[in-house]
């Protein structure tokens, strides 16, 4: 009897519309982002998070209505992240009924806006997300840097180092994203995640490079990640959450069934 | 049917459109929920759902500046009242967050911090995920939730009541602690219901229709 392990399926929204195609049998628009959110609640998903990719003021707008939709229809924890510049942003996205925001380049421009968001608003709803690469070459100890950009900009930042100093500053969370796992299905860099996890007392979520239920028990127990991020094996139908979870538990992890 | 008030109590923090929505969600027809800083509909209201989120002194100082200590201590007493998160917290007499708060001392006792680096260093601080809420007293907000069912949490201190036959549940985050207290006409828990899919949408559910 313990605290489960958490699954969150990732959507990546531009304009409240979910994009980068999300395919479920039996719905028939599938950018909704209420259609998604519920179905992968009916799922079982621990948390959804909502990745705002959108550019504009006025497309961010639609953004919060989007939020507002699905958090009066679905009653699971929602984390929204993208473009979290200012406390006004996070207040905003709090009251269309986000529970989480997840900090990024901002943190890094102004670490100290961490800190003035958690004591606005409490830790337990700033998420900081710190995509990381591996920088040291094979056969050296390991180092990873913190990559701003989508991993393209890198900001000299040791990623451990960088993970303590936001959990000093308060945040409650930690999302961390393998910029060189992202998008290549194979698998989490499992000893960052690790290193990471091992370094912090708060949470962290494991996220860049799932392919297959397995990576997501490796997360768990090789990367001694507290939750684990997924987008394209449960957007396309290859798995549902539901099966996510069954993997795990037949690997003896606690989930929520 | 008469009409009932629910008056979700509103001191500038906290995430309350959330539980207002999940209220709403299962409110029958004739209940409305509203959401309120003014001590009047507070007084007027059948029933009260006190939300919170954020530090404990945080909190105190917005339910201080908002006026909301003396109809909060005045509705505790007579109808039914539903603390959540930090809205059951700030009931004890006295928190250690933020170098020691002082809180509403509707409850006597303290709010601690999880020490479990030593003992469990594996395990995270907030305790933060789904846990499961063993009910150790039968209790109408307890109806069709199964023993043992998870809820939603995210805190890094928990309550210690003086009296032990205050606690409704008990959770086990490396120790064991007290995730719900009730006491006549008050429940409170440590779980966010509003965000624990249908087991929290049942226990708004039993709230709304409990006499306390």
């Amino acid at each position: 009897m313990s605290l489960a392990k958490r699954i969150i399926p990732c959507l990546d929204v531009d304009n409240g519309r979910v994009v980068k195609g999300v395919q479920f049998v039996n719905i028939r628009d599938a950018g909704n982002p209420v259609e998604v959110a519920k179905r992968y609640d009916e799922q079982g998903a621990d948390e959804i998070t909502f990745l705002d990719i959108t550019a504009t003021a006025h497309d961010r707008n639609t953004t919060v209505h989007m939020v507002e939709e699905v958090a009066s229809q679905v009653f699971i924890p929602l984390t929204v992240g993208g473009g979290i510049r200012t406390v006004e942003d996070i207040r905003t996205m709090l009251n269309a009924g986000a529970d989480k925001v997840a900090i990024n380049s901002a943190a890094i421009f102004n670490p100290g806006f961490v800190q003035e968001a958690c004591d606005a608003f409490g830790s337990q709803c700033i998420v900081v997300a710190i995509d990381a690469k591996k920088v040291s070459p094979e056969g050296e100890a390991n180092q990873w840097e913190i990559f701003t950009h989508g991993g393209r900009k890198e900001t000299g930042i040791d990623a451990i180092e960088w993970a303590k100093k936001m959990e000093s500053l308060g945040a409650g969370e930690i999302l961390l994203t393998s910029m060189d796992r992202d998008g290549t299905k194979s698998g989490f860099d499992l000893e960052l995640t690790r290193a990471i996890s091992d370094s912090t007392q708060i949470p962290v979520i494991a996220s860049g490079g799932v392919g297959e239920l397995d990576h997501l028990c490796e997360g768990i127990l090789e990367g001694h990640a507290e939750a684990v991020l997924a987008a394209s094996i449960f957007h396309f139908g290859q798995h549902t959450v539901q099966e996510a979870k069954q993997a795990m538990q037949a690997k003896g992890i606690e989930v929520r069934l | 049917m008469d009409q009932k008030l629910v008056a979700v109590i509103d001191y500038g923090m906290g995430n309350l459109r959330s539980v207002a929505k999940a209220a709403e969600h299962v409110a029958p027809n004739n209940t409305r929920i509203i959401v309120t800083h003014d001590p009047k509909v507070i007084e007027s209201a059948d029933a009260i759902i006190f939300p919170g989120q954020g530090a404990a002194k945080a909190c105190m100082n917005a339910l201080q500046e908002t006026g909301m200590i003396h109809p909060i201590q005045h509705a505790v007493q007579e109808k039914p009242f539903l603390g959540i998160c930090m809205g059951l917290q700030v009931l004890m007499s006295h928190s250690d967050e933020n170098s020691g708060t002082p809180c509403l001392d509707i409850i006597s006792g303290n709010v601690k911090h999880f020490e479990l680096e030593k003992a469990f260093p594996e395990l995270k601080v907030p305790h933060m995920g789904w846990n499961q809420i063993h009910q150790t007293q039968e209790h109408a907000l307890w109806h069709n939730i199964p023993q043992d069912s998870r809820f939603y949490f995210v805190h890094s201190y928990y309550v210690q009541p003086k009296k032990e036959t205050f606690i409704a549940a008990t959770t086990t985050h490396g120790t064991s602690f007290p995730s719900a207290l009730s006491h006549k006409n008050l429940f409170a828990i440590q779980a966010h219901p509003e965000k624990s899919a249908e087991h929290g949408l049942q226990l708004f559910q039993n709230f709304l229709q409990w006499n306390g």
